[in-house]
Protein backbone atom coordinates (compact mmCIF):
# COMPACT_ATOMS: atom_id res chain seq x y z
CA UNK A 1 0.00 0.00 0.00
CA UNK A 2 2.66 2.40 1.09
CA UNK A 3 4.98 1.29 -1.68
CA UNK A 4 2.37 1.93 -4.30
CA UNK A 5 2.05 5.40 -2.93
CA UNK A 6 5.75 6.11 -3.53
CA UNK A 7 5.90 4.65 -6.95
CA UNK A 8 2.94 6.57 -8.27
CA UNK A 9 4.33 9.75 -6.84
CA UNK A 10 7.78 9.12 -8.21
CA UNK A 11 6.51 8.35 -11.66
CA UNK A 12 4.30 11.38 -11.79
CA UNK A 13 6.72 13.91 -10.44
CA UNK A 14 10.45 14.27 -10.37
CA UNK A 15 9.86 17.56 -12.10
CA UNK A 16 8.63 19.31 -8.99
CA UNK A 17 5.01 19.13 -10.04
CA UNK A 18 3.78 18.29 -6.58
CA UNK A 19 4.34 21.01 -4.12
CA UNK A 20 3.58 22.15 -0.61
CA UNK A 21 2.20 25.66 -0.52
CA UNK A 22 2.54 27.79 2.56
CA UNK A 23 0.49 30.93 2.12
CA UNK A 24 0.30 34.05 4.26
CA UNK A 25 1.62 32.36 7.38
CA UNK A 26 1.64 34.55 10.45
CA UNK A 27 2.34 33.79 14.11
CA UNK A 28 1.81 36.20 16.98
CA UNK A 29 2.74 35.22 20.51
CA UNK A 30 1.19 37.53 23.07
CA UNK A 31 1.39 40.89 21.34
CA UNK A 32 4.67 40.16 19.60
CA UNK A 33 4.50 39.24 15.94
CA UNK A 34 7.01 36.43 15.40
CA UNK A 35 6.26 35.74 11.76
CA UNK A 36 4.30 37.81 9.26
CA UNK A 37 3.09 36.92 5.80
CA UNK A 38 5.40 34.00 5.07
CA UNK A 39 4.82 32.53 1.60
CA UNK A 40 6.74 29.45 0.46
CA UNK A 41 6.40 26.81 -2.22
CA UNK A 42 8.29 23.65 -1.39
CA UNK A 43 8.74 21.38 -4.39
CA UNK A 44 9.12 17.62 -4.41
CA UNK A 45 12.61 16.28 -4.64
CA UNK A 46 14.06 19.51 -3.32
CA UNK A 47 15.89 20.24 -0.14
CA UNK A 48 14.93 23.73 0.99
CA UNK A 49 17.14 25.16 3.69
CA UNK A 50 15.85 27.90 5.94
CA UNK A 51 18.52 30.17 7.32
CA UNK A 52 18.31 33.27 9.44
CA UNK A 53 19.75 34.89 12.55
CA UNK A 54 18.83 33.81 16.05
CA UNK A 55 15.29 34.80 16.89
CA UNK A 56 14.31 34.98 13.22
CA UNK A 57 11.41 32.62 13.83
CA UNK A 58 12.86 29.53 12.13
CA UNK A 59 11.82 27.07 14.80
CA UNK A 60 8.52 28.89 15.19
CA UNK A 61 7.85 28.36 11.49
CA UNK A 62 8.47 24.63 11.88
CA UNK A 63 6.16 24.49 14.89
CA UNK A 64 3.47 26.40 13.02
CA UNK A 65 3.75 24.07 10.02
CA UNK A 66 3.42 21.12 12.38
CA UNK A 67 0.34 22.75 13.87
CA UNK A 68 1.91 22.83 17.29
CA UNK A 69 1.26 26.55 17.68
CA UNK A 70 -1.63 28.42 16.16
CA UNK A 71 -1.05 30.51 13.07
CA UNK A 72 -2.87 32.46 10.42
CA UNK A 73 -2.66 31.51 6.75
CA UNK A 74 -2.87 28.11 5.09
CA UNK A 75 -0.74 25.12 4.21
CA UNK A 76 -1.74 22.69 1.48
CA UNK A 77 -0.19 19.89 -0.48
CA UNK A 78 -0.83 19.94 -4.22
CA UNK A 79 -0.58 16.52 -5.81
CA UNK A 80 1.30 15.99 -9.04
CA UNK A 81 -1.58 14.24 -10.77
CA UNK A 82 -3.86 17.19 -10.18
CA UNK A 83 -5.73 15.37 -7.41
CA UNK A 84 -7.36 17.42 -4.67
CA UNK A 85 -4.92 19.28 -2.46
CA UNK A 86 -4.87 18.37 1.20
CA UNK A 87 -2.91 18.98 4.39
CA UNK A 88 0.45 17.30 3.82
CA UNK A 89 1.47 14.20 5.74
CA UNK A 90 4.43 15.41 7.76
CA UNK A 91 7.55 13.76 9.05
CA UNK A 92 9.50 15.59 11.68
CA UNK A 93 13.00 15.26 13.05
CA UNK A 94 13.13 17.32 16.24
CA UNK A 95 15.98 19.66 17.04
CA UNK A 96 17.24 17.36 19.71
CA UNK A 97 15.57 14.81 21.88
CA UNK A 98 16.05 15.87 25.44
CA UNK A 99 16.30 12.36 26.71
CA UNK A 100 16.49 11.03 30.16
CA UNK A 101 19.56 8.88 29.50
CA UNK A 102 18.36 6.22 31.92
CA UNK A 103 15.04 5.73 30.15
CA UNK A 104 14.43 2.08 29.32
CA UNK A 105 13.14 2.79 25.82
CA UNK A 106 14.79 0.97 22.94
CA UNK A 107 14.84 2.07 19.31
CA UNK A 108 12.39 -0.75 18.59
CA UNK A 109 10.05 0.56 21.33
CA UNK A 110 10.08 3.98 19.75
CA UNK A 111 9.10 2.61 16.34
CA UNK A 112 6.47 0.27 17.72
CA UNK A 113 4.94 3.10 19.76
CA UNK A 114 4.52 5.02 16.51
CA UNK A 115 3.25 2.31 14.21
CA UNK A 116 1.75 -0.57 16.15
CA UNK A 117 -1.65 -0.84 17.77
CA UNK A 118 -0.30 -3.23 20.36
CA UNK A 119 1.48 -1.54 23.26
CA UNK A 120 5.27 -1.62 23.01
CA UNK A 121 5.55 -3.59 26.26
CA UNK A 122 3.46 -6.48 24.94
CA UNK A 123 4.21 -9.00 22.19
CA UNK A 124 6.24 -7.80 19.23
CA UNK A 125 5.11 -9.48 16.04
CA UNK A 126 7.95 -10.74 13.86
CA UNK A 127 6.48 -8.90 10.90
CA UNK A 128 6.58 -5.59 12.73
CA UNK A 129 10.14 -6.14 13.93
CA UNK A 130 11.35 -6.99 10.43
CA UNK A 131 9.63 -3.99 9.01
CA UNK A 132 11.25 -1.72 11.61
CA UNK A 133 14.62 -3.21 10.73
CA UNK A 134 14.00 -2.44 7.06
CA UNK A 135 13.07 1.18 7.88
CA UNK A 136 16.25 1.55 9.91
CA UNK A 137 18.33 0.15 7.06
CA UNK A 138 17.27 3.16 4.95
CA UNK A 139 19.49 5.28 7.16
CA UNK A 140 22.11 2.58 7.78
CA UNK A 141 21.03 2.12 11.38
CA UNK A 142 19.59 -1.41 11.45
CA UNK A 143 22.24 -2.48 13.96
CA UNK A 144 20.80 -0.01 16.50
CA UNK A 145 17.38 -1.65 16.79
CA UNK A 146 17.83 -3.04 20.30
CA UNK A 147 19.84 -0.15 21.70
CA UNK A 148 18.43 2.11 24.36
CA UNK A 149 17.71 5.62 23.06
CA UNK A 150 19.82 7.04 25.87
CA UNK A 151 22.82 4.96 24.78
CA UNK A 152 22.92 6.34 21.23
CA UNK A 153 25.37 8.99 20.10
CA UNK A 154 23.98 12.27 18.77
CA UNK A 155 24.50 11.19 15.17
CA UNK A 156 22.98 7.76 15.68
CA UNK A 157 19.93 9.24 17.38
CA UNK A 158 19.47 11.73 14.56
CA UNK A 159 19.53 8.94 11.96
CA UNK A 160 17.06 6.88 13.96
CA UNK A 161 14.73 9.89 14.17
CA UNK A 162 15.12 10.42 10.44
CA UNK A 163 14.10 6.83 9.79
CA UNK A 164 11.14 7.34 12.09
CA UNK A 165 10.08 10.50 10.26
CA UNK A 166 10.03 8.47 7.02
CA UNK A 167 7.61 5.93 8.43
CA UNK A 168 5.06 6.40 6.93
CA UNK A 169 6.59 8.22 3.96
CA UNK A 170 5.65 11.88 4.39
CA UNK A 171 4.69 14.50 1.80
CA UNK A 172 6.85 16.95 3.63
CA UNK A 173 9.88 16.22 5.77
CA UNK A 174 10.81 18.81 8.41
CA UNK A 175 14.32 18.78 9.84
CA UNK A 176 14.93 21.15 12.70
CA UNK A 177 18.63 21.92 13.12
CA UNK A 178 19.64 18.30 12.92
CA UNK A 179 23.28 19.29 13.24
CA UNK A 180 23.55 20.16 16.92
CA UNK A 181 25.50 17.77 19.10
CA UNK A 182 26.86 15.74 16.20
CA UNK A 183 30.50 15.38 15.21
CA UNK A 184 31.71 16.24 11.71
CA UNK A 185 31.58 12.66 10.42
CA UNK A 186 28.12 12.12 11.78
CA UNK A 187 27.07 15.38 10.21
CA UNK A 188 28.27 14.47 6.74
CA UNK A 189 26.74 11.03 6.98
CA UNK A 190 23.45 12.63 7.99
CA UNK A 191 23.42 15.11 5.12
CA UNK A 192 24.41 12.45 2.62
CA UNK A 193 21.63 10.20 3.85
CA UNK A 194 19.13 13.04 3.57
CA UNK A 195 20.25 13.89 0.01
CA UNK A 196 20.05 10.29 -1.03
CA UNK A 197 16.57 9.91 0.44
CA UNK A 198 15.44 13.05 -1.32
CA UNK A 199 16.40 11.51 -4.68
CA UNK A 200 15.16 8.01 -3.94
CA UNK A 201 11.77 8.98 -2.57
CA UNK A 202 11.31 12.34 -4.27
CA UNK A 203 10.78 14.02 -0.92
CA UNK A 204 10.07 17.64 -0.14
CA UNK A 205 12.40 18.62 2.64
CA UNK A 206 12.55 21.71 4.81
CA UNK A 207 15.76 22.01 6.77
CA UNK A 208 16.40 24.61 9.45
CA UNK A 209 20.11 25.09 9.92
CA UNK A 210 22.86 27.35 11.17
CA UNK A 211 25.66 25.55 9.41
CA UNK A 212 25.89 27.55 6.19
CA UNK A 213 28.95 25.67 4.89
CA UNK A 214 27.26 22.33 5.06
CA UNK A 215 23.85 23.49 3.93
CA UNK A 216 25.17 25.27 0.87
CA UNK A 217 26.58 22.00 -0.46
CA UNK A 218 23.41 20.02 -0.05
CA UNK A 219 20.48 22.43 -0.37
CA UNK A 220 18.69 22.93 -3.67
CA UNK A 221 17.04 26.09 -2.53
CA UNK A 222 17.62 28.45 0.33
CA UNK A 223 15.23 30.73 2.18
CA UNK A 224 16.46 33.64 4.24
CA UNK A 225 14.01 34.24 7.03
CA UNK A 226 13.82 37.08 9.49
CA UNK A 227 10.23 37.53 10.67
CA UNK A 228 9.26 37.11 7.03
CA UNK A 229 10.85 35.74 3.86
CA UNK A 230 13.63 38.11 2.81
CA UNK A 231 15.18 36.12 0.01
CA UNK A 232 14.54 32.87 -1.87
CA UNK A 233 16.67 31.15 -4.46
CA UNK A 234 19.62 28.84 -4.97
CA UNK A 235 22.13 28.90 -2.12
CA UNK A 236 24.46 31.10 -4.16
CA UNK A 237 21.72 33.57 -4.99
CA UNK A 238 20.63 33.90 -1.39
CA UNK A 239 24.13 34.08 0.06
CA UNK A 240 24.95 36.92 -2.36
CA UNK A 241 21.71 38.79 -1.84
CA UNK A 242 21.49 42.23 -0.37
CA UNK A 243 19.30 40.94 2.49
CA UNK A 244 21.85 38.36 3.49
CA UNK A 245 24.47 41.07 3.95
CA UNK A 246 22.07 43.18 5.94
CA UNK A 247 20.91 40.40 8.20
CA UNK A 248 24.17 38.77 9.12
CA UNK A 249 26.91 40.78 10.71
CA UNK A 250 30.15 41.24 8.83
CA UNK A 251 31.93 39.25 11.46
CA UNK A 252 29.88 36.21 10.70
CA UNK A 253 30.45 36.46 6.97
CA UNK A 254 34.18 36.77 7.40
CA UNK A 255 34.15 33.64 9.46
CA UNK A 256 32.21 31.85 6.81
CA UNK A 257 34.41 33.07 3.96
CA UNK A 258 37.61 32.17 5.75
CA UNK A 259 36.36 28.61 6.02
CA UNK A 260 36.39 28.39 2.24
CA UNK A 261 33.00 29.59 1.14
CA UNK A 262 33.29 31.68 -2.02
CA UNK A 263 31.22 34.86 -2.11
CA UNK B 1 -16.03 -16.42 45.12
CA UNK B 2 -13.70 -15.22 47.83
CA UNK B 3 -14.00 -18.69 49.40
CA UNK B 4 -12.05 -20.14 46.49
CA UNK B 5 -9.21 -17.78 47.39
CA UNK B 6 -9.34 -18.86 51.04
CA UNK B 7 -9.18 -22.51 49.93
CA UNK B 8 -6.16 -21.88 47.71
CA UNK B 9 -4.33 -20.23 50.60
CA UNK B 10 -4.75 -23.30 52.78
CA UNK B 11 -1.88 -24.99 50.96
CA UNK B 12 0.48 -22.38 52.39
CA UNK B 13 2.46 -23.37 55.48
CA UNK B 14 1.39 -20.26 57.44
CA UNK B 15 -0.83 -20.48 60.51
CA UNK B 16 -2.96 -17.54 59.34
CA UNK B 17 -3.58 -19.26 56.03
CA UNK B 18 -5.42 -22.21 57.58
CA UNK B 19 -9.15 -22.69 57.38
CA UNK B 20 -11.18 -20.17 59.37
CA UNK B 21 -8.12 -18.19 60.48
CA UNK B 22 -7.34 -14.51 60.02
CA UNK B 23 -9.78 -13.68 57.25
CA UNK B 24 -8.54 -10.06 57.18
CA UNK B 25 -5.02 -11.24 56.31
CA UNK B 26 -6.26 -13.32 53.40
CA UNK B 27 -8.32 -10.42 52.11
CA UNK B 28 -5.36 -8.10 52.43
CA UNK B 29 -3.11 -10.48 50.54
CA UNK B 30 -5.52 -10.67 47.63
CA UNK B 31 -5.89 -6.89 47.67
CA UNK B 32 -2.12 -6.45 47.57
CA UNK B 33 -1.87 -8.83 44.61
CA UNK B 34 -4.38 -6.68 42.71
CA UNK B 35 -3.20 -3.27 43.87
CA UNK B 36 0.55 -3.51 43.46
CA UNK B 37 0.65 -4.35 39.72
CA UNK B 38 -1.93 -1.65 39.05
CA UNK B 39 0.25 0.94 40.70
CA UNK B 40 3.42 -0.45 39.12
CA UNK B 41 1.98 -0.03 35.61
CA UNK B 42 0.94 3.57 36.18
CA UNK B 43 4.23 4.16 37.96
CA UNK B 44 6.33 3.28 34.90
CA UNK B 45 4.95 6.33 33.12
CA UNK B 46 5.13 8.53 36.21
CA UNK B 47 8.85 7.87 36.42
CA UNK B 48 9.25 8.37 32.64
CA UNK B 49 7.60 11.77 32.87
CA UNK B 50 9.28 12.90 36.09
CA UNK B 51 5.86 13.12 37.67
CA UNK B 52 6.66 11.75 41.14
CA UNK B 53 5.85 15.07 42.75
CA UNK B 54 2.67 15.33 40.71
CA UNK B 55 1.27 11.99 41.85
CA UNK B 56 2.10 12.97 45.41
CA UNK B 57 0.06 16.15 44.96
CA UNK B 58 -2.85 14.14 43.57
CA UNK B 59 -3.05 12.33 46.88
CA UNK B 60 -3.35 15.67 48.60
CA UNK B 61 -6.13 16.69 46.23
CA UNK B 62 -7.95 13.48 47.01
CA UNK B 63 -7.62 14.20 50.70
CA UNK B 64 -9.36 17.55 50.24
CA UNK B 65 -12.07 15.73 48.33
CA UNK B 66 -12.59 13.42 51.30
CA UNK B 67 -12.86 16.44 53.61
CA UNK B 68 -15.42 18.11 51.32
CA UNK B 69 -17.38 14.89 51.10
CA UNK B 70 -17.34 14.62 54.88
CA UNK B 71 -18.60 18.17 55.17
CA UNK B 72 -21.45 17.45 52.81
CA UNK B 73 -22.43 14.55 55.00
CA UNK B 74 -21.41 11.56 52.90
CA UNK B 75 -20.62 8.48 54.92
CA UNK B 76 -18.40 7.15 52.12
CA UNK B 77 -16.68 10.27 50.80
CA UNK B 78 -14.77 8.36 48.08
CA UNK B 79 -17.18 9.52 45.39
CA UNK B 80 -16.67 13.18 46.12
CA UNK B 81 -12.94 12.59 46.52
CA UNK B 82 -12.72 11.08 43.03
CA UNK B 83 -14.60 14.02 41.52
CA UNK B 84 -12.45 16.50 43.34
CA UNK B 85 -9.13 14.89 42.50
CA UNK B 86 -10.14 14.62 38.83
CA UNK B 87 -10.84 18.33 38.86
CA UNK B 88 -7.57 18.89 40.68
CA UNK B 89 -5.59 16.84 38.15
CA UNK B 90 -7.21 18.67 35.25
CA UNK B 91 -6.48 22.08 36.77
CA UNK B 92 -2.81 21.28 37.34
CA UNK B 93 -2.44 20.01 33.77
CA UNK B 94 -4.24 23.03 32.37
CA UNK B 95 -2.22 25.61 34.28
CA UNK B 96 0.99 23.78 33.53
CA UNK B 97 0.06 23.88 29.86
CA UNK B 98 -1.01 27.53 29.82
CA UNK B 99 1.84 29.08 31.77
CA UNK B 100 5.58 29.00 31.64
CA UNK B 101 6.07 28.22 35.33
CA UNK B 102 7.94 25.05 36.03
CA UNK B 103 5.63 22.20 36.90
CA UNK B 104 7.37 21.92 40.27
CA UNK B 105 6.15 25.35 41.28
CA UNK B 106 2.60 24.82 40.08
CA UNK B 107 2.31 21.44 41.75
CA UNK B 108 3.77 22.86 44.96
CA UNK B 109 1.17 25.63 45.00
CA UNK B 110 -1.71 23.25 44.34
CA UNK B 111 -0.50 20.61 46.70
CA UNK B 112 -0.15 22.88 49.71
CA UNK B 113 -3.44 24.62 48.95
CA UNK B 114 -5.19 21.27 48.80
CA UNK B 115 -3.80 20.03 52.09
CA UNK B 116 -4.55 23.29 53.87
CA UNK B 117 -8.07 23.36 52.46
CA UNK B 118 -8.61 19.75 53.49
CA UNK B 119 -7.53 20.37 57.08
CA UNK B 120 -9.41 23.66 57.21
CA UNK B 121 -12.68 22.15 56.01
CA UNK B 122 -12.49 19.09 58.20
CA UNK B 123 -11.85 21.10 61.37
CA UNK B 124 -14.56 23.73 60.82
CA UNK B 125 -16.52 24.22 64.02
CA UNK B 126 -13.77 22.82 66.19
CA UNK B 127 -14.18 19.24 64.95
CA UNK B 128 -11.43 16.76 65.57
CA UNK B 129 -9.10 15.84 62.74
CA UNK B 130 -8.61 12.34 64.13
CA UNK B 131 -11.32 10.72 62.02
CA UNK B 132 -9.28 11.49 58.90
CA UNK B 133 -6.12 9.89 60.26
CA UNK B 134 -7.06 6.61 58.60
CA UNK B 135 -6.62 8.32 55.21
CA UNK B 136 -3.13 9.42 56.09
CA UNK B 137 -1.80 6.07 57.19
CA UNK B 138 -4.24 3.67 55.54
CA UNK B 139 -5.12 0.14 56.52
CA UNK B 140 -4.99 -2.63 53.98
CA UNK B 141 -6.15 -5.12 56.62
CA UNK B 142 -9.54 -3.39 56.74
CA UNK B 143 -10.42 -4.23 53.14
CA UNK B 144 -13.65 -6.19 52.58
CA UNK B 145 -14.37 -8.80 49.86
CA UNK B 146 -16.75 -6.30 48.21
CA UNK B 147 -13.98 -3.75 47.97
CA UNK B 148 -11.63 -6.39 46.58
CA UNK B 149 -14.16 -7.02 43.82
CA UNK B 150 -14.12 -3.32 43.12
CA UNK B 151 -10.30 -3.35 43.02
CA UNK B 152 -10.41 -6.16 40.50
CA UNK B 153 -12.63 -4.08 38.23
CA UNK B 154 -10.31 -1.11 38.67
CA UNK B 155 -7.32 -3.25 37.71
CA UNK B 156 -9.13 -4.40 34.55
CA UNK B 157 -9.96 -0.81 33.63
CA UNK B 158 -6.36 0.30 34.12
CA UNK B 159 -5.13 -2.67 32.05
CA UNK B 160 -7.51 -1.80 29.23
CA UNK B 161 -6.39 1.81 29.44
CA UNK B 162 -2.76 0.69 29.31
CA UNK B 163 -3.36 -1.50 26.27
CA UNK B 164 -5.16 1.23 24.37
CA UNK B 165 -3.17 4.32 25.19
CA UNK B 166 0.31 3.24 26.22
CA UNK B 167 2.01 3.82 22.85
CA UNK B 168 0.75 7.35 22.55
CA UNK B 169 1.55 8.15 26.18
CA UNK B 170 5.07 6.86 25.59
CA UNK B 171 5.54 9.10 22.55
CA UNK B 172 4.27 12.13 24.44
CA UNK B 173 6.69 11.34 27.24
CA UNK B 174 9.64 10.92 24.83
CA UNK B 175 9.07 14.18 22.96
CA UNK B 176 5.91 16.30 22.74
CA UNK B 177 6.84 17.77 19.34
CA UNK B 178 7.49 14.35 17.89
CA UNK B 179 4.14 13.19 19.21
CA UNK B 180 2.50 16.32 17.82
CA UNK B 181 3.91 15.65 14.35
CA UNK B 182 2.08 12.33 14.48
CA UNK B 183 -1.22 13.93 15.31
CA UNK B 184 -1.19 13.18 19.03
CA UNK B 185 -2.58 15.92 21.24
CA UNK B 186 0.00 16.17 24.00
CA UNK B 187 -2.24 18.13 26.32
CA UNK B 188 -5.18 15.73 26.23
CA UNK B 189 -2.99 12.69 26.72
CA UNK B 190 -1.37 14.33 29.72
CA UNK B 191 -4.82 15.07 31.11
CA UNK B 192 -5.99 11.54 30.41
CA UNK B 193 -3.03 9.99 32.20
CA UNK B 194 -3.28 12.41 35.14
CA UNK B 195 -6.93 11.49 35.55
CA UNK B 196 -6.14 7.77 35.51
CA UNK B 197 -3.55 8.26 38.25
CA UNK B 198 -5.93 10.51 40.18
CA UNK B 199 -8.65 7.85 40.22
CA UNK B 200 -6.26 5.06 41.22
CA UNK B 201 -4.70 7.10 44.01
CA UNK B 202 -8.00 8.38 45.38
CA UNK B 203 -9.76 5.06 45.40
CA UNK B 204 -6.86 3.29 47.12
CA UNK B 205 -6.11 6.03 49.62
CA UNK B 206 -8.03 4.53 52.52
CA UNK B 207 -6.17 1.20 52.17
CA UNK B 208 -2.68 2.42 51.44
CA UNK B 209 -2.60 5.82 53.09
CA UNK B 210 -1.80 9.22 51.71
CA UNK B 211 1.64 9.33 53.28
CA UNK B 212 2.98 6.26 51.52
CA UNK B 213 0.81 5.84 48.42
CA UNK B 214 3.30 7.56 46.15
CA UNK B 215 5.94 4.96 46.94
CA UNK B 216 3.66 2.28 45.51
CA UNK B 217 3.75 4.18 42.25
CA UNK B 218 7.36 5.27 42.09
CA UNK B 219 9.51 2.60 43.77
CA UNK B 220 8.82 -0.47 41.59
CA UNK B 221 9.29 1.55 38.40
CA UNK B 222 12.44 3.18 39.72
CA UNK B 223 13.90 -0.23 40.60
CA UNK B 224 12.84 -1.71 37.25
CA UNK B 225 14.66 1.09 35.43
CA UNK B 226 17.90 -0.04 36.99
CA UNK B 227 17.71 -3.41 35.30
CA UNK B 228 15.77 -2.76 32.07
CA UNK B 229 16.80 -1.84 28.56
CA UNK B 230 13.42 -1.72 26.89
CA UNK B 231 9.77 -1.20 27.71
CA UNK B 232 8.99 -4.89 27.89
CA UNK B 233 11.62 -5.57 30.54
CA UNK B 234 10.66 -2.35 32.29
CA UNK B 235 7.03 -3.43 32.67
CA UNK B 236 7.93 -6.99 33.54
CA UNK B 237 10.31 -6.03 36.34
CA UNK B 238 8.10 -3.26 37.71
CA UNK B 239 5.23 -5.71 38.10
CA UNK B 240 7.45 -8.45 39.55
CA UNK B 241 9.13 -6.09 42.04
CA UNK B 242 5.82 -4.61 43.14
CA UNK B 243 4.20 -8.01 43.62
CA UNK B 244 7.21 -9.37 45.44
CA UNK B 245 7.48 -6.45 47.84
CA UNK B 246 3.70 -6.39 48.34
CA UNK B 247 3.44 -10.06 49.25
CA UNK B 248 6.66 -10.32 51.24
CA UNK B 249 6.04 -7.01 53.01
CA UNK B 250 2.52 -7.95 54.05
CA UNK B 251 3.55 -11.35 55.42
CA UNK B 252 6.54 -9.84 57.23
CA UNK B 253 4.32 -7.19 58.80
CA UNK B 254 2.13 -9.96 60.21
CA UNK B 255 5.03 -11.68 61.96
CA UNK B 256 6.90 -8.63 63.19
CA UNK B 257 3.67 -6.78 63.96
CA UNK B 258 4.26 -3.56 62.06
CA UNK B 259 2.12 -1.39 59.79
CA UNK B 260 1.74 -3.32 56.53
CA UNK B 261 1.99 -0.31 54.18
CA UNK B 262 5.33 0.82 55.49
CA UNK B 263 6.73 -2.73 55.65
CA UNK B 264 5.85 -3.23 51.99
CA UNK B 265 7.60 0.00 51.09
CA UNK B 266 10.71 -0.89 53.06
CA UNK B 267 10.99 -4.16 51.10
CA UNK B 268 10.43 -2.16 47.95
CA UNK B 269 13.16 0.34 48.81
CA UNK B 270 15.47 -2.57 49.62
CA UNK B 271 14.93 -3.82 46.05
CA UNK B 272 15.66 -0.36 44.73
CA UNK B 273 19.02 -0.13 46.45
CA UNK B 274 20.02 -3.65 45.42
CA UNK B 275 19.12 -3.04 41.77
CA UNK B 276 20.77 0.37 41.92
CA UNK B 277 24.03 -1.27 42.98
CA UNK B 278 23.71 -3.79 40.15
CA UNK B 279 22.58 -1.36 37.46
CA UNK B 280 25.89 -1.22 35.58
CA UNK B 281 25.66 -4.93 34.87
CA UNK B 282 22.45 -4.26 32.94
CA UNK B 283 23.34 -0.99 31.26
Amino acid sequence: MENRHHISRRAASGCGLCCTKIEHFGVTIGNTPILTDVNLHIHCGELTAIIGPNGAGKSTLIKAILGEISHTGTISYVQANGGPSHTPVMGYVPQSLKLDTTSPTSVLDLFLACRSHLPAWLIHSRKQVNSVRERLSRVKAEHLIDRRLGALSGGELQRVLLALALDPMPDLLLLDEPVSGIDQNGLELFYETVSELRRTYDLSIILVSHDLDMVKNYADRMVLLNKTVLSVGTPDEVLQSESFYKVFSLEWQKQWRSKGGEG
Amino acid sequence: MIDIWYKILEVLPFEWAQEGQMIFMKNALLAVILLTPLFALLGTMIVNNNMAFFSDALGHGAFTGVAIGGLMGFIQPVGSAVVFSLLFAFLIALIKHRSSYSSDTIIGVFSSTAVALGIFLSTIGGKSFAKLNSYLVGDILSITPGEIGFLFILLMVVLAFWLLFFNRLLLVSINPSLAGSRGISTFWYEVLFSCAVAVAVTVSMSWIGLLVINSFLVLPAASARNVSRNQRQYHFWAVIFSLFSGIVGLILSYYIETASGSTIILVSSGIFFITFALRRKFA
